[in-house]
């Protein structure tokens, strides 16, 4: 009870809370797919998260342990199902290393049209998700209209405009069609200005910026100490990118290619004379950056999509080498990890020599990316954990698998 | 350094806690025994040489085949494995640790074989090993919360297991 006393002050100091646990999810609007998080709160601090996950589990691995791997493709569609292309990709790759297939030239260029494109559709959708959970509805709009324009061309390829199954073990499904490249590039030279718009809707705005400067702060050990990885580990400012870095069965697609990594570098981006400068009070390793760094991937992909367009066109070989459905495999295990846009997806692969493998497991990035969140939640404010977990741009389909 | 070279420093530091190797594989991979594991996992990290500072992934796999006529011709004995996927980000270099069990501890069936914990050297381990336990049944010693991540808390069995069997009803809802 406030007892009365003389000096207005001393009653804020008698004033006294109690913890609280407050349940966040499982289907609160401003999560990505189902999670559910449990704050243990202090008035409007939080001392603790837990995330609940698990709602979306679909037994993946298990299913793939009955599969032949190209019938586990579109069940990879359905994990990070904002970037289909990419998960098509990693476990194509993986199987691949596994059977020690060499692609046609013509089959790598156009692996990495797509997954570049894969790319910037699941950067714009977290753009757009990320600005939602901020509260403010406009960006998401834009940044699905633009959205909408990547999938009709995936649809031009191969039919489907979410869960695509286009890339495959040996190359992909079918060839690009006539005209597609044309429209391809036509679009990228559409979207370079949008971006910049966009550019002056959130990174820039005052509100934003108040909103995600110095919140959620990773530290570089952290996040590697939390395998975390993608654009996460990038806007701790850690140069690390597995187009670059990881194994030569991938880094050999982007061969030859102009490509810088997406990392801040004594206080400076690549190339980051044309964007938004960064705001003073951000720093490195908070919400702000992470965002950042998704942007400018998309500037990033924009340029290597150009690049292997040219060099598609003058590729030689087919888009595949044929494999038969239920293709034997041979003893052994394999794993990759590939630069997907939200992290590294990793595959692993054990075959005891038949067509369907022993064991298929799936590492997860956003799993790794959401295992950190009670450290860079804790002692922030309530309405700022929508803020944090959205700048992880997490997928629960991929999450839960 | 060249993978034998590897194992030979690893097995003179370590002595029979490194039970094995195969560089033949694809992604060759170190065998260490579970209780010399925290050992190795935190030279691994810590040396300044090797700096392995991120662990990718853990792995449970399950080998056991049911239908014997198979089994004979198989080649291995019914065990379980887990398997560590690290990096190291300084030197580029990737490298499998593997730990193998026995199926269940002491051949009791249903009591989970052991391994301890390697949470407190990567924080990556932490949901990775709940993700093994929950689906692999693996019970990981000295993890600081391990209950079960995707399957619901009072879930029964282990589903990666190759013997798992879908129960028949959960919660009033048909199971198969």
């Amino acid at each position: 009870m406030a007892t009365h006393v003389d000096d207005p002050r001393i009653i804020e100091f008698d004033v006294r809370t109690d913890e609280m646990l407050v349940n966040m999810g499982p289907q609160h609007p401003s999560t990505h797919g189902v999670l559910r998080l449990v704050l243990r709160t202090d008035g409007e601090i939080v001392s603790e998260v837990t995330p609940h996950i698990g709602y979306l589990h679909r037994c993946a691995e298990k299913i793939g342990e009955n599969l032949t791997p190209k019938q586990w493709i579109p069940y990879t569609d359905r994990m990070d199902y904002l970037a289909g292309m990419n998960m098509n990709l990693g476990w194509a790759l993986t199987v691949e290393k596994l059977m020690n297939l060499e692609l046609p030239e013509k089959a790598r260029h156009l692996r990495v049209i797509i997954a570049e494109m894969g790319r910037i559709a699941s950067h714009l959708v977290g753009m757009g998700a990320y600005g939602l959970d901020l509260g403010t509805f406009s960006p998401f709009l834009y940044a699905f209209r633009e959205r909408e324009k990547i999938l009709d061309l995936f649809e031009m390829a191969c039919g489907a405009r979410l869960t695509y199954s286009y890339l495959t073990v040996g190359g992909a499904t079918h060839d690009l069609p006539p005209g597609w490249l044309k429209k391809c590039a036509k679009f990228l030279d559409e979207l370079l200005p949008v971006i910049t718009e966009y550019h002056t809707l959130l990174t820039s705005n005052a509100i934003f910026v108040r909103r995600t400067a110095n919140i959620g702060l990773l530290s570089a050990e952290m996040a590697i100490d939390y395998g975390c990885t993608g654009p996460v580990l990038r806007g701790s400012g850690v140069d690390w990118d597995l187009r670059r870095d990881g194994e030569t069965r991938y880094t050999e697609m982007y061969d030859g290619y102009a490509f810088e990594v997406i990392v801040e570098k004594d206080g400076h981006y690549p190339r980051d004379q044309v964007y938004p400068a960064v705001p003073g009070s951000a720093v490195l390793g908070d919400c702000w950056h992470r965002f950042y760094v998704r942007m400018l991937e998309v500037m990033q992909s924009i340029d290597l999509v150009h690049q292997a367009i040219d060099r598609y066109s003058t590729a030689q070989g087919a888009h595949a080498i044929p494999l038969k459905l239920n293709e034997k495999l041979p003893k052994g295990e394999a794993y990759l990890e590939t630069e997907a846009p939200r992290g590294q997806m990793g595959f692993y692969i054990v075959s005891d020599g038949s067509p369907i493998p022993w064991r298929a497991r799936a590492r997860s990035s956003c799993f790794c990316n959401l295992s950190v969140t009670h450290e860079i939640c804790r002692g922030c404010l309530i309405a700022d954990v929508p803020a944090i977990v959205g700048s992880l741009d997490i997928v629960m389909g991929e999450i839960d698998r | 350094m060249s993978g034998p070279a590897f194992l030979d420093q690893l097995k003179k530091k370590f002595g029979d806690k490194i039970t094995g190797a195969n560089f033949e594989a694809i992604d060759p991979w170190i065998e260490v025994s579970p209780h010399g594991l925290l050992e190795v996992c935190r030279y691994l990290r810590d040396d300044p040489k090797l700096r392995f500072n991120m662990l990718n992934c853990i792995s449970g796999v399950d080998y056991f085949e049911a239908d014997p006529k198979k089994a004979a011709k198989t080649g291995w004995e019914p065990h379980l494995e887990v398997v560590y996927h690290l990096w190291s980000l300084p030197n580029k270099t990737s490298l499998v640790l593997k730990v193998i069990l026995p199926r269940w501890k002491d051949g009791v069936v249903g009591e989970l074989p052991e391994v301890p914990s390697v949470s407190g050297i990567w924080g990556t381990a932490d949901w990775h090993e709940r993700e093994v336990y929950d689906l692999s049944g693996v019970y990981f010693s000295g993890h600081p919360n391990l209950r079960r991540i995707l399957c619901p808390e009072d879930w029964v069995g282990h589903p990666l297991r190759k013997d798992y069997e879908m129960p028949l009803e959960y919660h009033g809802i048909r199971g198969r």
